[in-house]
């Protein structure tokens, strides 16, 4: 196992959002963890880079246990984990290509000389050839994610937690960050954990799909497993039928 | 009873929020200055921070000290009719803008413009993830934005100051040639008569504290904003008055420290 998130709990004042949240990502395989909005899946996955600390529990990536990483320690580790954020958090004032680079030149041993080329080729890869002088402010909202995805993929991290990559967008554009997605575990190799609430992206991507439900993990399994889970909860929110989760409740 | 328990009760949160955020910024102070080691962070952007922090601020610095310097010499000069020869208004107008307007007044209008600035930029990072996105990306987000800010303020506002303080001086000095009846040579011998050089250093330090003031309270309160757009307009806003409510404190006891 490469990721190991156990017994995770985590409130915001009253507000106890994991309860118990455990969860295996294996390596090579692409997580897809799905749930409500507001369940929580955000918040998991930012402790995987120790973005949140948990109240209880651990998490543990290549065998280190992130909440009891120093910080240098932790930046160390983030060298190895590429996010993507949901809505690409690119820094305003820096053009596409010294927003793919930052990552870059925070690694010791990758020469300054090296940026430009390393650069091209992430936008190379997806799809973004020449964009590398613009502004942020200057693209569509697929274009800023996929500039996220390039970005995540500079240092050429072993894992990739994508938080909700097609939120909001159309589904064209949707069915290009999912093919991106399997891309980047096929050609680069990445472990990726993906937070989504589209079913259709999370089928398509997914080798495993856990369920976020209440603070912690009701169904974790293949794709074909959760598909014929007769748990009122998870059929429900898979087949988008609220009567069906209130009936499980 | 159901009231005077609500009441209570808010009284009460509003006290843990507040000495929890005092303390957020508290431990932000300490990790700035830790983070003054990690100068292949801070370093590259401290240049560009002095210019927008200071090169920046000049325009509005200079017109605040042109017409306090104006005012203050047409008003001595009023006060001083018949008592007190007239050549007293440049030792006014001197004293009064190296040891107190002219630290004082840049200030409280570069809170308005560097911290309402710094805590909206901070701001946004924070709520739009930028600076979640750094720390991803390896970077000491207190080291990559705070600290060239910070610095910048200490180094910059001492610099705008005596600026400030050398043109309020010389803005009196042309009102009293214009409208009072005071020469350029009796205007400069009153500047000259109560001069100490050390009040220059006390308003460099003054100005030093307002810079580190501004800057870092425009940092605490960007970094720790909640809650989007509506979230950095408060943390604006409050940035602001908190750093102009610290500099009038900073003030007085700059005052009974070195002026006693």
């Amino acid at each position: 196992m490469s990721i190991e998130i156990l017994d995770v709990h985590k409130s915001f004042g009253d507000k106890h959002v994991l309860k118990g949240f455990t969860l295996s990502i294996r390596d090579g395989e692409t997580t897809v963890v799905i749930g409500g909005s507001g369940s929580g899946k955000s918040v998991a996955l930012k402790h995987i880079v120790g973005l949140l600390r948990p109240d209880g529990g651990e998490v543990w990536v290549d065998e280190h246990n992130v909440s009891r990483l120093d910080q240098e320690s932790l930046y160390q580790l983030r060298r190895n984990v590429g996010f993507v954020f949901q809505f690409a958090a690119l820094f305003d004032s820096m053009t596409i290509a010294e927003n793919v680079g930052m990552g870059l030149r925070r690694m010791p041993d990758f020469p300054d000389a090296d940026i430009p080329d390393r650069v091209a080729d992430c936008l190379r890869m997806v799809d973004l050839d020449g964009y590398g002088d613009r502004l942020p402010s200057q693209l569509s909202g697929g274009q800023r994610k996929r500039v996220g995805l390039a970005r995540a993929i500079a240092t050429r991290p072993k894992y990739i937690l994508y938080d909700e990559p097609t939120t909001g967008l159309d589904p064209v554009t949707t069915a290009v960050i999912d093919e991106l997605i399997l891309r980047m575990s096929d050609e680069l190799g990445v472990t990726g954990v993906v937070i989504s609430h589209d079913m259709k992206s999370a089928f398509r991507i997914a080798d495993r799909v856990a369920m976020l439900y209440d603070g912690v993990i009701r169904i974790d399994g293949t794709p074909d497993e959760v598909r014929a889970c007769e748990d009122p909860i998870v059929k429900g929110f898979i087949e988008g039928r609220p009567e069906l989760m209130a009936a499980g409740r | 009873m159901a009231a005077p328990t609500a009441y209570v009760e808010s009284v009460g949160r509003t006290a843990v929020t507040s000495v929890s955020a005092v303390g957020r910024a508290g431990f932000l102070g300490v990790d700035a200055l830790r983070a003054l080691r990690k100068a292949s962070l801070w370093g590259p952007h401290l240049l560009g921070q002095m210019a927008r922090v200071g090169v920046d601020s000049v325009p509005i610095a200079l017109f605040i000290a042109t017409f306090t310097g104006i005012v203050l010499a047409l008003q001595a000069s009023y006060t001083f009719t018949g008592a007190v020869p007239l050549y007293f208004v440049g030792a006014l107008v001197g004293k009064t803008m190296i040891l107190e307007l002219g630290p004082v007044l840049t200030g409280l209008a570069l809170s308005g413009r560097v911290g309402a600035n710094i805590a909206a930029e901070i701001g946004t990072m924070r709520v739009t993830e930028q600076i979640d996105a750094l720390e991803t990306l390896a970077y000491d987000p207190v080291a990559y934005l705070i600290v060239p800010r910070i610095l910048a303020g200490a180094i910059m506002f001492p610099m705008i100051v005596v600026l400030a303080n050398a043109i309020g001086i010389l803005a009196g000095l042309g009102a009293s040639l214009a409208l009072l009846d005071l020469s350029a040579l009796q205007f400069m011998r009153g500047v000259r008569l109560f001069f100490e050089p050390f009040d220059v250093r006390f308003s460099m330090i003054k100005a030093m504290t307002f810079g580190i003031t501004v800057t870092s309270v425009g940092c605490a309160f960007g970094y720790q904003t909640r809650g989007g757009a509506e979230g950095v307009g408060r943390s604006t806003t409050r940035a602001v008055v908190i750093s102009s409510m610290i500099i009038l404190v900073l003030d007085a006891f700059w005052a009974a420290v070195l002026l006693r």
